[in-house]
């Protein structure tokens, strides 16, 4: 298996030295401030797309070999560190499932590189956004092969270093500043929950490798209250990284990013992560029912909720963040909801990648809308008759909307439908959830299609909107096709070993069930918005409207907390360092000494005979004390 | 006539003594002060000669060598160190000197 490791290094050093070239080279560093970039500021999109280029060669090298029964020994390649009985090597976990998200990654990271030559044309930072892009891309081709615990922990890290880096891209933007550093914070807390069972499964089994953890918990009887609690730990950190209910809130704003960032690493890319760590720890997960039921609601839970709040969000980049939200919610419900001993993961990982080319789609046309508004304008209800003026974007955009809702025979038809398999036979309740997150769905996407594309041009910048360059719809078509027949490719197959499995289809009732949703959805759109509204006629609902629109008041209420949680904590440190340790312990210190210090100030007059005098007090008490 | 007994000398020591602690404590004058010292080792010079001849041995007597040659000494130390502040500070009253005052 040399072969294979081989190609993994070639994999992960493309990007990684693209982002290096282009940093010392096309990039003007105050290390040589005189000479100036070496090479044209433009030459960076070159250097990234032929070194990613490369790597997606070397990557679809790696998944032929999985196809043709490569299996990596999981031999451990390089000893990065040994401290005591930890013995931490660098080693590759080379499997179906890495080669199906290493292709997913590959495909979607060339064609937003591909987008980004256009999008990013005028900007002066483009060598520094393909620098960071290529670093990110790095950082995730590095998750998906890591073969141990640690190793995926560093990638995540990096992932997640990236991505604050190419939220805050446009730095002198407040806005964009401030949701990087909300983005970064927010997923510290969940890789705090990952770090921490991560460290638990060590203590629990000794080893931190992926295979060598599943060996050691099939070989010994483990106590399962103490893997529920580790694997729900592990979950934590795909919640923060794949936005899940409690700390979803760092992604709506990372919108402030470039939309290509926002299509490669929050909607396609790293925010699957959290769900490709939890398919890549499916052993563990399968082994604990309670963390199931707590993943499956979690996951539940979000895909309701951010369907919800995407009804009122008139921002479109903010509309496809939330739908994001909502299908993660749905792969992470999947995941929760599996069937250990039936197709497994198959159900999450399928819709995450189909929903990897049609989000990154969606976003790339309303990036291509972005781009025809001169940057300038995102708000749906000021666009409006664009399907007209940009009749290949508009197209682009509704084939991602159908393909995302599930109109039959699209790709996410297929993943849609086995995910709401999996809940009928599984979970009642969440099988309810998901069916009326998909009718949410169908709604809030067609109305963002129809205010958006059609009707009368409401803004001024909507009049003079022209169809983008070829090398922003080449791209866009690319993905689109992906989108239309990504169902076909048989992931599903690929996924599962056994063929009987993968072919049983969901009963009847779960695929009419899901049309009549996706039906109800689209239908209420199309009575509400088809018709050339200029106001959303939702306003009008007073309490509802007004709470989606605020998004449930998340942000204020983490606020409150952050405010009541850290200003108490701050108000007693604060008093325990000023009275206790700064009043007491430290001027108690001094005070005590300074008195000591002019009392016996007074014995020095400088007077000799008052010191004779002390003297002779001394000898003579002395003396008294002798001869008594 | 009463015979002149330890005790006498041991008395006319004390007082001597004390004679000469009060003026090294009283006295203003740094001269008087430095007399008032000799006065104090005569004092104990006494003492010890009376002790010697008690005993019937020359102890005290060699204490006393050592006590008249430590008080030469002092005398030249002390009298250049009184005639240095003297160049210096133009008085040698001691309450004036006081500059080691804190």
């Amino acid at each position: 298996m040399e072969d294979v490791s081989g190609l993994l290094w070639r994999v992960l050093a493309g990007p990684l030295s693209a982002a290096v070239v282009i940093w010392l080279l096309c990039h003007k560093s105050k290390f040589y401030a005189d000479f100036g970039p070496v090479m044209e500021r433009q030459m960076a999109w070159i250097v990234a797309i032929i070194f990613l280029t490369g790597s997606t060669w070397f990557a679809y090298s790696a998944f032929s070999a999985v196809r043709d029964g490569a299996a990596l020994d999981n031999q451990p390649l390089y000893q990065f560190l040994s401290v005591g009985d930890l013995d931490f090597s660098i080693n590759w976990s080379l499997d179906k499932l890495s080669g199906l998200m290493l292709m997913v990654v590959c495909g979607v990271s060339l064609c937003i590189m591909v987008y980004s030559i256009g999008y990013m044309h005028d900007d002066p930072g483009i060598s520094r956004f393909f620098a960071k892009l290529s670093f990110f891309v790095f950082s995730m081709f590095g998750i998906v092969l890591s073969g141990n615990f640690l190793m995926m922990f560093i990638f995540w890290e990096l992932v997640g270093v990236s991505s604050y880096l190419l939220i805050g891209y446009w730095y002198e933007r407040p806005a964009a500043a401030e949701a990087g550093k909300k983005a970064f914070l927010v997923n510290r807390i969940g890789d705090f929950g990952f770090l921490l069972g991560i460290l638990m499964l060590w203590g629990i089994t000794g080893e931190v490798n992926f295979v060598g953890v599943k060996n050691q918990l099939a070989a010994h009887a483990v106590d399962p209250n103490l893997l529920a609690v580790a694997t729900v730990l592990i979950f934590c950190g795909a919640v923060g990284k794949s936005a899940q209910f409690p700390l979803h809130v760092w992604l709506p704003d990372a919108m402030e990013g470039p939309t290509p960032v926002s299509a490669l690493i929050h909607a396609a890319t790293m925010v699957a992560a959290g769900v490709y760590m939890l398919c890549r720890v499916s052993f563990l997960v399968f082994g604990s029912p309670v963390a199931m039921e707590i993943i499956a609601w979690t996951g539940g839970i979000t895909a309701l909720m951010a369907a919800l709040i995407a009804t009122q969000q008139n921002d479109i980049k903010r509309i496809l963040a939330y739908s994001t939200l909502s299908q993660l919610g749905y792969m992470v419900m999947a995941v929760g909801l599996s069937d250990p001993h039936g197709s497994g993961y198959m159900p999450a990982m399928f819709h995450l990648s189909t929903h990897a080319f049609f989000k990154a789609l969606l976003f790339l046309s309303a990036g291509s809308v972005i781009i025809a508004l001169h940057h300038s304008e995102q708000d749906i209800w000021k666009m409006g008759g664009l399907l007209k003026k940009m009749p290949i974007t508009a197209a682009c955009f509704a084939v991602g909307t159908l393909a995302l809702c599930g109109f039959p025979f699209m790709s996410g038809f297929y993943s849609k439908e086995a995910i709401l398999g999996l809940a009928h036979e599984r979970n009642h309740g969440l099988y309810v959830l998901a069916t009326a997150t998909a009718g949410l769905t169908a709604f809030y996407m067609f109305r963002c299609f129809f205010v958006a594309f059609l009707g009368k041009t409401r803004g001024e910048h909507a009049g003079k909107a022209k169809e983008s360059g070829w090398v922003v719809l080449v791209p866009l078509i690319v993905l689109a096709a992906a989108s239309i027949f990504g169902g076909w490719f048989g992931i599903p197959e690929w996924l599962v070993e056994n063929n009987a499995i993968s072919a049983e289809h969901a009963p009847q009732i779960v695929m009419i069930a899901a049309l009549a949703a996706f039906a109800i959805g689209a239908g209420a759109a199309v009575a509400l918005y088809a018709r050339g509204a200029v106001a959303d006629p939702l306003n009008r609902l007073p309490v509802i409207s007004w709470v989606l629109r605020n998004k449930f008041f998340f942000d204020e209420i983490y606020m409150v907390l952050v405010k009541v949680g850290q200003g108490t904590l701050a108000w007693l440190c604060g008093f325990v360092d000023r009275w206790i340790i700064a009043g007491l312990v430290v001027r108690g210190l001094t005070a005590t000494t300074r008195g000591a210090g002019q009392t016996l100030r007074l014995f020095q007059t400088g007077n000799v005979q008052t010191y004779a005098l002390w003297f002779a007090a001394g000898a003579t008490i002395l003396l008294y004390c002798l001869v008594r | 006539m009463i015979p002149v007994t330890l005790e006498h000398y041991l008395i006319v020591s004390v007082l001597m003594f004390s004679l000469g602690l009060a003026g090294v404590m009283l006295r203003r004058n740094a001269l008087v002060v430095f007399m008032s010292l000799e006065l104090m080792l005569n004092a104990s010079n006494l003492a010890l000669v009376a002790f010697s001849r008690f005993n019937g041995n020359l102890h005290g007597q060699i204490f006393v060598f050592f006590i008249i040659t430590v008080a030469a000494a002092e005398v030249a130390v002390g009298l250049a160190i009184i005639v240095a502040l003297f160049r210096r500070r133009q008085t040698v009253q001691v309450d004036e000197i006081n500059s080691m005052r804190l």
